[in-house]
């Protein structure tokens, strides 16, 4: 199949960007879409062009390293699949696919396609994290942990931080992200003890990485790779507000002893 | 540790300010809705709802106090949601698909504006009896100042847009403050898509009775 791309060019950080358009001829519908555009890549470099940087590395779906937004949707096409899981199939021949970073000030573009995403490391730094002991391992069945709760933290652990949610958020928020990394730590025992110090600090480093708030238009869910539901959104609200009415304030000193 | 001053500044902090006033405004568009209907029944009805809410000056004001301060801080809080949404997206997408934000949600920041702008021009009219529409303004008779405004046109078309422009954020609005409240959750979320279906509806098609009516010359002649 023969298709024509538009694919945005940008030198660096500090240069302004533009579309590029480039023909993608004998595509085989059987190719992901980074294997696309590896044989665009090669044929680029063999005729002395530079080649479209994109981020990739598992290409299993997992990573969470891959995505451009795809005819105006992150991840392309496809529902529930990242872009290196999205086959050409899903492409008419002849069809113009128009390829864009994805866009966020927290998401400042490095070259091409490929954008910063340590906003989102220094919101988990802040916070997605627990205390354990260190040493021998814990026994079995000494925490017990509900099937709903092990369910729902399962569900929104399946996040994998790649960033469509807030590509895709008309106000680039990151909401769905903190809200499955809040709920994922906070609905298991062994994250409880820092449920509320957890989504202050992750709450106020989302903030200050400048991510927009939720306006509930659910684009962020639609467009997820992995399917992660707005109720973890709803339940970061909850957390937050339980944390700051709901919450004893905890001091060391008193609590050391 | 957050206090209430940094949650407020939060970005959830504002949506929960939004929220809480958004509650505030529901409720007194439920309350006007039963107003506006009192003046299908007749000039008595209506007249009298407005000696009811004026018998006591303490009372009538402790309301206004209470909805001016939701007014301020949804106004106010969605300003500054607004510009710090503009702010992080610097540049835009060239190519821009929306697969589940719905017309009514995207349409927030244009409807809120002319809402404000609506509810000045409302307040001129019927309350502060301005000279805004053609005709006398007669304080006290509710009744005769809303059929004189309907019945020039572009008044009553201007009522009738500006209460379906409410529809159309009530629609978003009402579902989308249980959900800055953390009230989002699959068990209940047709139910309060559902409600706000219904409200938005009931609000919109109560209040836009009255103009209809006289703009269509059954009532008043």
């Amino acid at each position: 199949m023969n298709l024509v791309l538009m694919v945005w060019r940008q030198e660096n950080a500090r240069t302004v960007g533009h579309m590029q358009r480039i023909e993608a001829k004998d595509i085989s519908p059987d190719m992901s879409f980074l294997e696309m555009l590896d044989v665009v890549n090669q044929r680029l470099t063999v005729a002395g062009q530079s080649p479209i940087t994109f981020d990739h590395d598992c290409r299993e779906g997992i990573c969470g390293s891959c995505g451009v937004v795809i005819n105006g949707v992150p991840h392309g096409p496809q529902p529930g699949t990242t872009t290196c899981q999205l086959h050409m199939r899903h492409f008419r021949d002849g069809q113009v696919v128009v390829i864009e970073p994805f866009r966020a000030r927290a998401f400042p573009v490095i070259r091409d396609l490929m954008i910063d995403r340590s906003a989102f490391d220094r919101v988990i730094a802040a916070g997605g994290f627990i205390t354990s002991p260190t040493g021998s391992a814990p026994d079995g069945n000494a925490m017990l942990v509900s099937k709903g709760a092990a369910d729902a933290a399962m569900d929104a652990a399946a996040c994998i931080g790649c960033g469509a949610c807030v590509a895709a958020c008309p106000n680039a928020s990151a909401m769905l992200f903190v809200g499955a990394k809040v709920s994922h730590l906070g609905l298991l025992p062994q994250g409880r003890p820092e449920r509320w110090s957890r989504v202050h600090a992750m709450v106020a480093a989302m903030d200050a990485e400048g991510f927009g708030g939720c306006t509930n238009y659910l684009e962020c869910t639609a467009v997820c790779p992995k399917n992660v539901s707005p109720d973890f959104i709803g339940r970061l609200n909850r957390d937050l507000i339980g944390a700051v009415f709901l919450a004893r304030p905890r001091v060391a000193s008193t609590e050391a002893g | 540790m957050f206090g209430l001053i940094p949650f407020f500044r939060s970005t959830i902090g504002k949506k929960v300010l939004m929220a809480v006033s958004g509650v505030l405004l529901f409720a007194f568009c439920v309350e006007h809705v039963t107003g506006a209907l009192l003046f299908l029944k007749g000039p008595g009805a209506i007249n009298g709802y407005g000696r009811l809410l004026h018998y006591s000056a303490a009372l009538i004001w402790f309301f206004r106090a209470g909805l001016i301060v939701a007014a301020v801080v949804h106004v106010t809080f969605a300003t500054l949601l607004y510009f710090q949404e503009l702010a992080a997206r610097p540049v835009g997408y060239r190519n821009r698909r929306y697969l589940r934000a719905s017309y009514a949600a995207r349409t927030m920041k244009y409807s809120g504006p002319f809402l404000l702008a609506f509810v000045i021009f409302h307040l001129a009219h019927l309350t502060w009896g301005y000279n805004v529409v053609p005709g006398p303004f007669i304080a006290g008779d509710i009744y005769a100042n809303m059929l004189n405004g309907f019945r020039t046109g572009w008044v009553a078309l201007v009522y009738v847009g500006a209460v379906s422009l409410l529809g159309l954020h009530l629609l978003h609005g009402t579902h989308s403050m249980f959900e800055s409240l953390g009230l989002r959750h699959r068990r209940v979320e047709s139910l309060l898509f559902g409600f706000a279906r219904v409200a938005a509806l009931a609000i919109s098609v109560g209040l836009a009775l009255a103009p209809a009516a006289v703009f269509l010359r059954m009532i008043g002649g």
